[in-house]
């Protein structure tokens, strides 16, 4: 044990677990991967906080990336919407902090006050990811509460949207608890006050007869008006738009089981149905917060506002102040530092722009602008600090307009499920069969025309049926967040069912944005490697920290003359010898030039290339093999077409492999597959993609954390799991196919009800019985199925 | 057999009481966070070291 625990303290780093680089960093005897993991260490450790790395191994997260800049914080107006509460001594914020993942995260950030006494209070909600803090607002700035949290390795994400939206669908929750909880109370209560009924109460006793009738009848009132009002609003709302749905039929048995019951107890002729109808409320409200799924962390209905920062920092007479988003306006000249997005289209005034676009428009690439070109919003700025004009304020961007667009807002039809379209039917064949016994009655023994009419209601009152729904889906919900793929709600599952076409975006989605897999194609030798990474060392280019992180070794040699020319390559002396790496035209020869390729040349000499070769995600391959098989794929790519050749082993139909796609394109591409009759799901990461994702059938949203930006969307899919794709589709199918079953189950529950009702002879006792038990089946059966089934798909 | 009346009557009015500390509880919150405070219970109350060492001092 005790040697396992120094082979892994010797190759990775002591806070967050990584595999230590060439030169790590020591303190105490612990090896650190950078500055940053040292750093939290320190703080912690001069805390007494060193329990932190007790609780768990490695608890901590790298802290390799840049730093950011927290001073809009120190704004009134911009920190006034951030906090949930303040006075003239103390501020509560609730703060979301997506790197909260053990318990080791709790015990820090209960024990801030330990770091800062000011740090009065603060409590960890974990599933949220969500921290109160309550400080001293006389002591510490709400910035410095941010910068604190920032040193010890819990950066909040801070964004104005998903904080508002928090707050909304707790009490909506918390209602449908409490309406539970009361049918729950009648059901038992009444039940317990029924049973005397069933077994017989003597003649003598017939005083308490009608004292537990009236008590039944008490406890039915708040079940039918408060907890079962919901089924009457949607059954009428539904009825004045022609609509049948399930609700109606449901309304309709909640209504004359009430009404029969008042008639049987106030004219004591029986014992009414109060049990059965507290009961089929119950179940059927356990069904409906089944359904409710809800994940706390994640948000399907994010736009550009969550992805754009809060504040954007101003030069305002030579000084610099930050503002809010929403203050930003025409003429305005913004600071951007390197890592950045830009909020706003703008002009460049300062500075060299190499700007990361991959996630609004798809380019995989940086692309360079020069002083005076107008820069859309949306980029992230990789090389150092530029300042540019806006032009146009945010709200009216290239960016937000392609979000503000009709279509986009449009809602989605609603999807259409199976139990609805079911229930149409269900509905008029129950009226028409309780109208024939009614009516049967009526001319041979009008005393059972009205018992037989309503025990018909009674007694098809689809209970079960409306459970075979939310149970089958909750339990396959539950499955595929288990699996990492995480659906906005239970008829998301029945649509994936369905879908024929597949449409796929490019980069991020089937690639892996983070890993490029890079080769040398030449000859080089150890030496000189060790050239190249240490002047690569100096540029903060993406390819060129790709080929630091490939190269793999220590700093050695310092460089001399650096130069770095944007977008063309760096040069410079080290050890002595001059090293050029960039393009063709930067080291002055001929090559054919290839896209994230860097050549590299030392002392004049042309050695070789180093090249990325883009990677497709894990289980690409045997994906697209799969599904090929049974639907049509499609590729949709903002990217210039340098990957064709390679995707063409995946795309066999070479003409359904579209580059160079805007936004719009997209968009219409969908529009143009729906109005062939396809059901198309789209697969997609970017805000490029968010139209797309939104017109299809399906859009589910690729990421590989999903504590990042997803644009809005059905599903969010997290990218360890992307093989798993053909799996999630058949359990969709599966799932389907139980819930087809398990209405025939209940079905038949209801036929053999009816063969009491329609003779007019359904006693009380048959529907008590025939209710929980129809029930209880169709539970078992969906969750137990629908688990087998996923065994069968290797889901479980 | 009167007794009867009273008996049920005080079982109603348990079952509400219980009814009525559920409303609380949802209300107070208790169960918008059902996962931390199962970790919480799990840490230990340490006093920090240097007090303990003092302590011990006074009372030598």
């Amino acid at each position: 044990m005790v040697q396992e625990k120094l082979i892994s303290g010797d190759t990775a780093c002591f806070h967050c677990g990584e595999t230590l680089p060439g030169k790590a960093y020591h303190l105490d005897n612990k090896n650190f991967c950078c500055l940053g993991c040292k750093g939290v260490y320190q703080l912690l450790s001069s805390h007494q906080l060193s329990d932190y790395y007790v609780y768990n191994d490695v608890p901590g997260q790298t802290q390799k990336k840049q730093a950011t800049h927290f001073e809009f914080l120190d704004e009134a107006r911009i920190a006034a919407d951030l906090v949930d509460y303040t006075d003239e001594h103390v501020t509560v914020i609730t703060l979301y902090i997506p790197a909260i993942h053990c318990s080791s995260c709790i015990w820090l950030l209960e024990n801030l006050y330990k770091i800062d006494p000011d740090l009065t209070q603060s409590r960890v909600d974990f599933l949220k990811k969500q921290v109160v803090i309550t400080f001293k607002n006389t002591a510490l700035s709400l910035r410095k509460v941010v910068e604190t949290l920032t040193a010890i390795g819990y950066e909040p994400l801070i964004s104005l949207q998903d904080v508002v939206k928090e707050q909304k669908s707790n009490t909506a929750e918390r209602k449908l608890l409490t309406k539970i909880a009361v049918a729950g109370f009648c059901f038992g209560n009444s039940m317990l006050l029924s049973f005397p009924e069933y077994f017989g109460i003597s003649g003598l006793e017939q005083q308490f007869k009608d004292f537990f009738g009236w008590l039944n009848l008490a406890f039915a009132v708040p079940v039918v008006l408060y907890s079962g009002r919901s089924y009457f609003e949607s059954a009428w709302v539904n009825l004045k738009n022609g609509v049948l749905n399930l609700d109606f039929p449901l309304a309709l048995g909640i209504a004359v089981m009430f009404l029969r019951s008042i008639g049987e107890i106030v004219t004591q002729s029986g014992a009414g149905f109060v049990d059965t109808l507290c009961g089929l409320v119950f179940f059927l409200l356990v069904g409906r917060w089944m359904q409710q799924h809800t994940y706390h962390h994640l948000s399907f209905e994010r736009d550009y506002r969550s992805y754009f920062p809060v504040a954007v920092t101003l030069i305002k007479d030579l000084k610099e102040t930050p503002v809010p988003l929403s203050d930003l306006k025409q003429g305005d000249r913004m600071l951007i530092r390197s890592n950045e997005i830009i909020p706003a289209d703008a002009i460049l005034l300062k500075g060299f722009a190499d700007l990361d676009f991959s996630f609004v428009t798809g380019e995989s690439e940086p692309v360079q602008k020069v002083l005076g070109e107008v820069v859309y919003a949306g980029g992230r700025q990789l090389a150092g600090a530029i300042e540019l004009e806006v032009v146009k304020p945010v709200s009216q961007s290239y960016l937000t307009r392609l979000w503000n667009n009709e279509t986009f807002i449009a809602d989605k039809d609603r999807i259409k499920t199976f139990s609805g379209t079911a229930s149409r039917y269900f509905s008029i064949i129950l009226l028409l069969v309780a109208s024939a016994a009614g009516i049967f009655w009526l001319f041979t023994d009008p005393s059972k025309a009205l018992p037989s009419f309503t025990a018909v209601l009674i007694i098809a009152c689809p209970c079960a049926l409306a459970l075979s729904s939310p149970f089958t889906l909750a339990a396959v919900l539950s499955i595929f967040d288990k699996n990492k793929f995480y659906l906005k709600n239970t008829s998301v599952i029945e649509e994936l069912a369905r879908i024929d076409t597949f449409v796929f975006d490019k980069t991020g989605t089937i690639t892996n944005p983070e890993a490029a897999d890079l080769h040398f194609q030449g000859t080089i030798t150890a030496d000189q490697k060790q050239l190249v990474a240490d002047l690569a060392r100096n540029s903060g280019h993406p390819l060129s920290r790709e080929l630091v992180k490939w190269i793999n070794m220590p700093i050695q040699y310092g460089v001399m003359s650096y130069k770095e020319m944007v977008g063309r390559g760096i040069s410079g002396l080290v050890n002595g010898h001059e090293v050029r790496l960039g393009n063709a035209a930067f080291l002055g020869i001929e090559h054919l030039q290839e896209s994230s390729a860097v050549l590299v040349m030392l002392d004049g000499v042309f050695l070789g290339t180093f090249k990325a070769a883009q990677q497709w995600r894990p289980g690409f391959k045997g994906l697209i093999q799969k599904i090929g098989n049974q639907a049509d794929l499609h590729l949709l790519s903002g990217d210039r077409d340098h990957d064709r050749q390679s995707l063409i082993p995946f795309f066999p139909r070479v003409q359904q492999m579209h580059f160079q796609q805007s936004p719009q394109n997209k968009l219409d591409y969908i529009i143009n597959l729906q109005n062939f009759g396809h059901k198309v799901l789209m697969f997609g990461d970017g805000l490029n993609d968010a139209g797309a994702l939104r017109q299809s059938d399906l859009g589910v949203a690729v990421t590989d954390n999903i504590n990042n930006f997803t644009p809005g969307c059905d599903a969010i899919l997290d990218g360890a799991s992307f093989a798993k794709i053909p799996q999630f589709i058949q359990q969709a199918k599966d799932a389907v196919k139980v819930i087809h079953f398990s209405f025939v189950i209940s079905l038949i529950y209801n036929f053999l009800g009816l063969f009491f009702a329609v003779q007019g002879i359904l006693s009380p006792l048959i529907a008590a019985i025939l209710m929980p038990v129809s029930t209880v089946t169709i539970i078992l059966f969906t969750s137990i199925s629908a688990r087998v089934y996923a065994r069968k798909n290797k889901l479980l | 057999m009167n007794m009867i009346y009273m008996l049920i009557g005080i079982s109603i009015l348990l079952a509400l009481i219980f009814l009525l500390a559920f409303f609380w509880a949802s209300k107070t919150g208790q169960h918008d966070d059902t996962y931390t405070p199962g970790v919480r219970l799990l840490f230990e109350d340490k006093p920090a070291a240097e007090k303990v060492s003092k302590s011990d001092e006074d009372h030598l």
